[in-house]
């Protein structure tokens, strides 16, 4: 089991970075929300054993590669909020889709503020507050994405 | 999901622990990654497991293109040929009084023989289709360290200055934008010679001239040149317009808004572009290395630094003597000398350059006319108002000039 959930774990994940790296018109890439922050929560929340925080780290490692001018920053955060993930899983589990969006909203305001933060110690700081703005999408896109990845984990069905 | 607290994995110890080590992993990149260049080779492996998306992220466009490409009719092609044999001619036209008009300016500047072009070669790279940062103005080419890019490679496309490289894999290089809010060109207004700094502002059309003071000579419609200071940019490439200056009685400083020449979002290829070693024009590097070779290839003394300073201090003594000598002893002096000499820098190589002709006849300045005149004053406001910018790019253009001038001023002295 954890084998083949640890495949559909992988592959996910790589369609997620794709996604997230995926050439967009200006203004939908502002609203894009991190797929592969998505997809590593979903993980994290419904199979916490198969990925867990290596999980995290990795995609956040290959995230910074594509997209961050400091290498670690996207890893540090994705650990930090896969660690919470993987902590709190049960009891995000058991709650209702509205209130399971609204803890993911809080998880990916406490992500990019980290961001934030790191970027603005390292001397790269992007003070636009549009950069904000995809932890509103990201929690009302959660639902769909999670059930869309339900689909791939056969535990859930 | 039957597993108990899921705390308790069956390896690598409990959640608290991996988060810990984890974090600290990447603490520790990180930190290594802003120190220095350590990590430039993980960076470097990276990319190359990255390619392969990149490459899947960007094909379907590539796809479209090329079968765009390939079922262009023939009249759309006779079309474009036609355009680009009436854009060909009208090239040729302007270029034909090139090569006189640069034999006429080393005349006039007392150079043997014409220089070469500043620009020894250059590559040609594809924009990969790839969204990098929304919020930063990078791009991704499909060129990398194979083809022989390096971190810090001047960027152009047809029109004018794009960028520069920041980090290159093997494949495939990252492009920071001029326009990025964390790019800064050394520039030069080209009417006036005044040198400022044209900082990204994260828009694609435009950039910032901050460092301007609200009675500087600027108006909208100047056109920006590199200056060749810092380290990266030749002199005299073209980047941009002034299109908006407003002055506040308040403020100390103009609010001046240029607007980019090179064409950041329409682009598809870019090209990527070496430099003539100790070409006067070619950009110096900062830690001061290129200034040997550039009197290497100068054929001057065997020993520079024991001899260089008398034939030195003895033209400069009439205007600024002691930033000459000291900047062609020390090849060092980058960064210690890097915030003062900052004023005396600018004038200096000037009277340097011209130090031969200009005694006999005083118009020469029309083909250098941004070096003469202007620049002793004008260096003064950005010096007053950016320290630390203007100081750092100045510093190794300073030791571009001097490290050029002994060799040259000599020459003519001994025959």
């Amino acid at each position: 089991m954890n084998r083949e959930a640890r495949g559909a774990m992988l592959l996910t994940a790589l369609l997620a970075l794709i996604l997230t790296v995926l050439p967009l018109p200006a203004t939908l890439a502002l609203v894009r929300p991190m797929f592969l922050v998505l997809t590593v929560l979903y993980w994290s929340i419904a199979s916490p054993r198969a990925g867990g925080i290596a999980l995290g780290f990795f995609s956040g490692l290959l995230l910074d590669v594509f997209q961050s001018p400091v290498l670690g920053e996207h890893a540090l955060a994705l650990t930090t909020i896969t660690f919470v993930a993987v902590r709190e899983h049960q009891k995000i589990r058991s709650k209702p889709a509205f209130q399971q969006s609204l803890i993911v909203f809080a998880v990916l305001l406490a992500y990019e503020a980290l961001l934030f933060f790191i970027d603005g110690w390292t001397h790269h700081p992007v003070t636009n507050p549009l950069r904000w703005v995809h932890t509103v999408t990201g929690a009302i896109l959660w639902a769909p994405v999670a059930a869309l990845l339900n689909l791939t984990n056969d535990r859930r069905r | 999901m039957a597993f108990g607290t899921g705390a308790s994995s069956a390896r690598g110890g409990s959640p608290g622990f991996r988060f810990t080590l984890y974090a600290i992993l990447s603490i520790v990149i990180m930190f290594l990654d802003q120190k220095g260049e350590y990590l430039e080779q993980i960076r470097y492996g990276l990319s190359i497991a990255a390619y392969p998306i990149e490459l899947a992220v960007s094909s379907p466009s590539t796809a479209w293109r090329w079968i765009h490409e390939s079922v262009a009719t023939r009249d759309t092609l006779r079309a474009e040929n036609e355009r680009l044999i009436t854009l060909n001619r009208e090239l040729e036209l302007r270029s034909m009084r090139y090569e006189a008009l640069a034999h006429e300016n080393d005349h006039l500047r007392g150079l043997q023989d014409a220089l070469p072009p500043v620009a020894e070669r250059w590559i040609v790279a594809e924009i990969v289709d790839i969204q990098l940062n929304n919020l930063r103005q990078r791009v991704l080419v499909n060129r990398g360290t194979r083809n022989g890019l390096f971190k810090g490679q001047a960027v152009m496309d047809d029109k004018g200055l794009l960028g520069q490289t920041t980090h290159v894999g093997p494949f495939s290089a990252e492009v920071i934008l001029i326009t990025d809010p964390e790019h800064a060109v050394p520039v030069q207004i080209e009417r006036t010679g005044l040198r400022t700094i044209a900082v990204g502002t994260g828009d694609t059309a435009s950039l910032a001239l901050p460092y301007l003071p609200a009675n500087a000579d600027v108006k909208a419609g100047d056109v920006l040149m590199t200056s060749g200071l810092g380290g990266v940019f030749p002199s005299g490439y073209p980047v941009g317009r002034v299109v908006e200056v407003h002055r506040d009685a308040v403020q100390p400083l103009a609010q001046v808004r240029a607007e980019p020449f090179a064409s950041m979002n329409i682009d598809r290829e870019v090209m990527l572009v070496w430099f003539r070693e100790g070409h006067p024009a070619a950009p110096v590097s900062l830690n001061g290395g290129d200034a040997k070779t550039g009197n290497a290839t100068m054929q001057p003394q065997p020993a520079p630094p024991r001899k260089a300073p008398p034939p030195a201090a003895a033209p400069a003594t009439p205007q600024p003597a002691p930033s000459p000598g000291d900047a062609a002893t020390l090849p060092i002096q980058a960064k210690p000398a890097a915030p003062k000499p900052s004023k005396p820098a600018a004038p200096e190589p000037k009277d340097d350059a011209e130090e031969g002709p200009p005694s006999e006849e005083d118009i020469p300045p029309k083909p250098e006319p941004k070096a003469t005149q202007p620049a002793p004053q004008t260096s003064k406001p950005p010096d007053a108002s950016t320290p630390p910018p203007q100081a750092n790019a100045t510093a190794p253009r300073a030791t571009a000039r001097s490290a050029r001038a002994p060799a040259a001023t000599p020459a003519p002295r001994q025959q």
